[in-house]
């Protein structure tokens, strides 16, 4: 693994797929150096872009028969450098597998190829009164295949649940060249729950070449409240209270100060911007049960000191509230030259209590966070604003980020909500768990791919890392790797 | 919360790292009142993890609860139902019994499984004993967490064959306001016909059951919601509904009576069971058959729930490219093949 595969690799790949399909010059390789953390790049060695399956078996088989690592990616939308290329391996890019197969209304499914966009399932679903529930802020472009491998979520978990429990079923082609069927149209299957373990497996166990999602009825309403606070604490206490008041809203979102200025200067969304916090909830059911649960909402938000409550009822309006939210990224990122963005989950009642402790890390390393997230699930997305070119800016950005997740756990809570660890949050892996689950991690990669070649180096640290970032970190009170030899 | 001394994690994980260094198996059981297809044959010495009892950390504005695996069933929904909430997967307890482990591992779901999901979806965490004698966490208590591969939702339904289950975190939601049953007289043609109706609507189901020539459906939520889907369905009320789906839940309805053989059938929604005397379920897709006759369409599965030939090893049947990963994954977890052997995939393999 540590030198080039030997030409005779690529004139193989060559030989098995159309001639566009293999890209292995530096010009042409360029584009594929890096996933959606553009911090993280690297040359592959080679880029394979299969049309079909049968094309992405043949790719599995030669490398197999090769010994060389498979890194497989989706749009390229990742923000956890999951799909970074490895320097002696084959990208293999499923975006031309993009083929809705099937919508059936019957059975309210959809089966799909991998390389098909997470919006285009919606759409292609709505002409029936159905749609695809998970929605990450990346949508229009990320792929199936990819919210698969990461089990993404959205703004609608909260109510509708994440990637695994809106997918029914997953073909997966395994580095030894079986394809296992997992899941499918029935409600149940005997047998371990294999598809639970692939979705969110980082391309670490397969290839997923074909999936069937669940798709919901549209609900026949929606309301959309914004509510300013003073306080982001108080913002905080208004979310635990919704949920504390027995209501599961569709989405609960929330942004403070610096993002809701961002995004209303890029959007003109009508936010108020002189607002500490804003939350967005939206509610959806039918028109007399809206009424009701709006009037509950609106009650708790100015229980919790709300200076403002609107609600939105047109589908414009809605939009409208929204659009400040789902550019809140590119928004932030005109604010700032760089931003790197962070995502861990905590306890919602911590919501007050870590949203501070971001603020002070902010200012003992000199960068400005701006907060935008899921406040529902208590899924933060801190934004750490540096300037890359300013020296050791985004090494600085990143101890943060590092030191922010480890907040995270501290909390009670977890280094990726919806993310993925891919080779961001390696280290941080090494806080979250010990080395009996570490060890047990890599034992369940073996049992799919015992040659270790797909996406080597991803999502689960070596042992031996932990151990070297042991002096730092202390796991659950106790010192960390105590049985493995130190120098 | 819960009490210090019915913490009997060391002790569960002593008995496996025993066993392991032995080789020698175990048979893992909670209150032990599951069918035996869900039990571990008899012969090994037994495990018992009911002791191991208690809830760890409730904190309901979380919408999360943790417990330990020997918590009675009944204790926990009582613990829930205090502060308006409940386990959504809604597990059986057959003859009133069941601790949250069994539940956990057997991986039965009840009435509302299309709607409110099933055992797998409201997993957040677990705390397990691999066959190794290593304890160990995975997952955690929060909402949404993608750290590491999810190990915590597969030990549900993996007949406690890959770990002890200590403790799990469980996603719960809050008690519907207002729950309602309805009730039709049809022919389970008819049924299936409007149950795949109403899975496509955006009404607030959360439960069919077609039995003896009638068709039962369980409406749930907001005051508001239920009447006006009530006004759309224009059925009638059935007053005996929640004994009805408990009923169901726990195989205590007359159609589960006796020992005579009895099969399940899971199809995809949108098809139906035209069985006038089978009980359909999960808005059409999982049937129950008295005689097993039919084989049922050929996109659904039958499986043997009691008697037959091969009931415990239907459960654990898989196409064999399959087996051969929940074999590894078997190993990953036990190498030594100490936990449940008799419900293991190798145990079922052709």
């Amino acid at each position: 693994m540590a030198r080039l595969p030997d030409p005779k690799v690529a004139k193989r790949l060559r030989a098995a797929l159309p001639p566009n399909c293999v890209v292995a010059d530096a010009a042409g390789v360029k584009p594929f150096e890096t996933d959606g953390l553009t911090a993280i790049r690297e040359t592959p060695w080679l880029v394979a872009l299969p049309e079909n399956v049968a094309q992405v078996r043949a790719v599995l088989a030669i490398c197999r028969q090769h010994g060389v690592p498979v890194v497989t990616r989706g749009a390229g939308t990742g923000l956890s450098g999951g799909a970074r290329p490895h320097p002696h391996g084959v990208l293999l890019v499923l975006a031309k597998l993009n083929a809705i197969k099937a919508v059936d209304a019957e059975s309210c499914t959809a089966t799909v190829e991998p390389g098909v966009a997470n919006l285009a399932i919606s759409e292609a679903a709505a002409p029936h009164g159905l749609y695809y529930a998970p929605d990450p802020s990346s949508q229009i472009a990320c792929s199936i295949g990819g919210n698969v491998a990461e089990n993404s979520g959205g703004v609608h978990c909260l109510k509708y649940g994440l990637t695994v429990h809106n997918v029914l079923g997953l073909t997966v082609q395994t580095f030894e060249g079986d394809e296992i069927i997992l899941g499918g149209t029935l409600p149940e299957a005997p047998g371990y729950d294999l598809l639970a373990t692939m979705i969110g497996s980082e391309g670490m166990l397969g290839v997923v070449t074909e999936v069937v999602v669940r798709l919901l009825p549209m609900p026949p309403a929606k309301r959309v409240l914004l509510a300013a606070y003073d306080d982001v604490a108080a913002a905080g206490a208004a979310v635990n209270g919704i949920i504390a008041a027995g209501i599961v809203p569709a989405g609960l979102e929330m942004m403070d100060a610096l993002a809701v200025r961002a995004a209303e200067d890029f959007t003109g969304a009508g936010y108020p911007t002189d607002a500490t916090a804003i939350l967005l909830c939206e509610l959806d059911g039918g028109a007399a049960e809206l009424r009701e649960e709006v009037q509950r909402v609106r009650q708790v938000l100015e229980q919790h000191g709300a200076r403002e409550v609107r609600v939105a009822t047109s589908a414009a309006e809605q939009a409208q509230l929204w659009r400040g939210r789902k550019a809140a990224f590119p928004a932030v990122g005109r604010i700032a030259p760089d931003y790197y963005c962070v995502d861990g989950t905590i306890p919602r009642a911590e919501l007050g209590n870590v949203l501070r402790r971001i603020g002070e890390l902010g200012e003992t390393f000199g960068l400005a966070v701006a907060n935008v997230f899921h406040a529902g699930d208590g899924n933060l997305h801190p934004l750490i604003l540096y300037d890359a070119s300013a020296a050791g800016e985004l090494q600085r950005a990143e101890e943060l980020g590092g030191r922010i997740l480890e907040l995270c756990v501290e909390a009670g809570g977890t280094i990726t909500g919806e993310h993925g660890v891919g080779v961001e949050k390696l280290d941080q892996m090494c806080v979250q768990f010990g080395a009996g689950e570490l060890a047990q991690f890599h034992r369940l990669k073996a049992a799919f791919d015992p040659a270790g070649l797909m996406n080597p180096g991803k999502a689960v640290p070596t042992l031996a890392r932990c151990a070297e970032l042991g002096g730092m970190h202390v796991h659950r009170g106790e010192l960390p790797f105590a049985h493995l030899d130190r120098l | 919360m819960a009490d210090d001394a019915a913490d009997q994690a060391a002790a569960l994980q002593d008995a496996v790292r025993e066993s392991a260094a032995h080789g020698t198996p175990l048979a893992i059981v909670g209150h032990g009142s599951k069918p035996s297809p869900f039990r571990p044959a008899p012969g090994a010495p037994v495990l018992a993890t009911c002791r191991h009892a208690g809830v760890i950390d409730y904190r309901p504005s979380e919408l999360v609860v943790t417990a330990r695996a020997g918590t009675p069933l009944a204790a926990l929904e009582a613990v829930l139902a205090g502060e308006g909430q409940m386990l959504p997967f809604d597990p059986p307890r057959f003859g009133g019994r069941g601790t949250l482990g069994g539940a956990l591992a057997a991986g039965i779901s009840g009435p509302g499984r299309p709607w409110l999901g099933g055992v797998r979806d409201a997993v957040l965490g677990v705390e397990i004993v691999n066959g190794l004698g290593e304890r160990l966490r995975f997952g955690g208590s929060v909402i949404k967490n993608v750290a590491g591969y999810d190990v915590s939702r597969l030990m549900a339904g993996a007949l406690g064959t890959l770990g002890v289950i200590l403790a799990a975190s469980l996603r719960v939601v809050p008690r519907p306001a207002v729950e309602q049953t309805f009730a039709v007289a049809c022919n389970a043609r008819e049924a299936g016909r409007r149950t795949a109706e109403w899975l496509r609507t955006p009404l607030p189901v959360t439960g069919t059951c077609f039995v003896g020539g009638w068709l039962r459906v369980r409406l749930a939520g907001h005051a508001a919601a239920v009447r006006d889907a009530a006004g759309a369905l224009g059925l009638e009320v059935d007053a005996a509904g929640a004994a009805f789906w408990a009923g169901v839940r726990d195989h205590a309805h007359p159609f589960f009576a006796g020992g005579e053989r009895l099969d399940r059938l899971w199809l995809p929604r949108g098809a139906y069971c035209g069985d006038d005397h089978a009980l359909v379920e999960w808005g059409g897709c999982q049937a129950w058959l008295r005689s097993a006759g039919d084989a049922g369409p050929p996109d659904g599965a039958l499986l043997t729930y009691r008697g037959g030939d091969n009931e415990a090893g239907q459960l654990r049947q898989a196409p064999p490219v399959r087996a051969k990963y929940e074999r590894r994954v078997k190993a990953a977890f036990d190498p030594k093949g100490v936990l449940n052997p008799s419900l293991s995939p190798a145990a079922a393999a052709p």
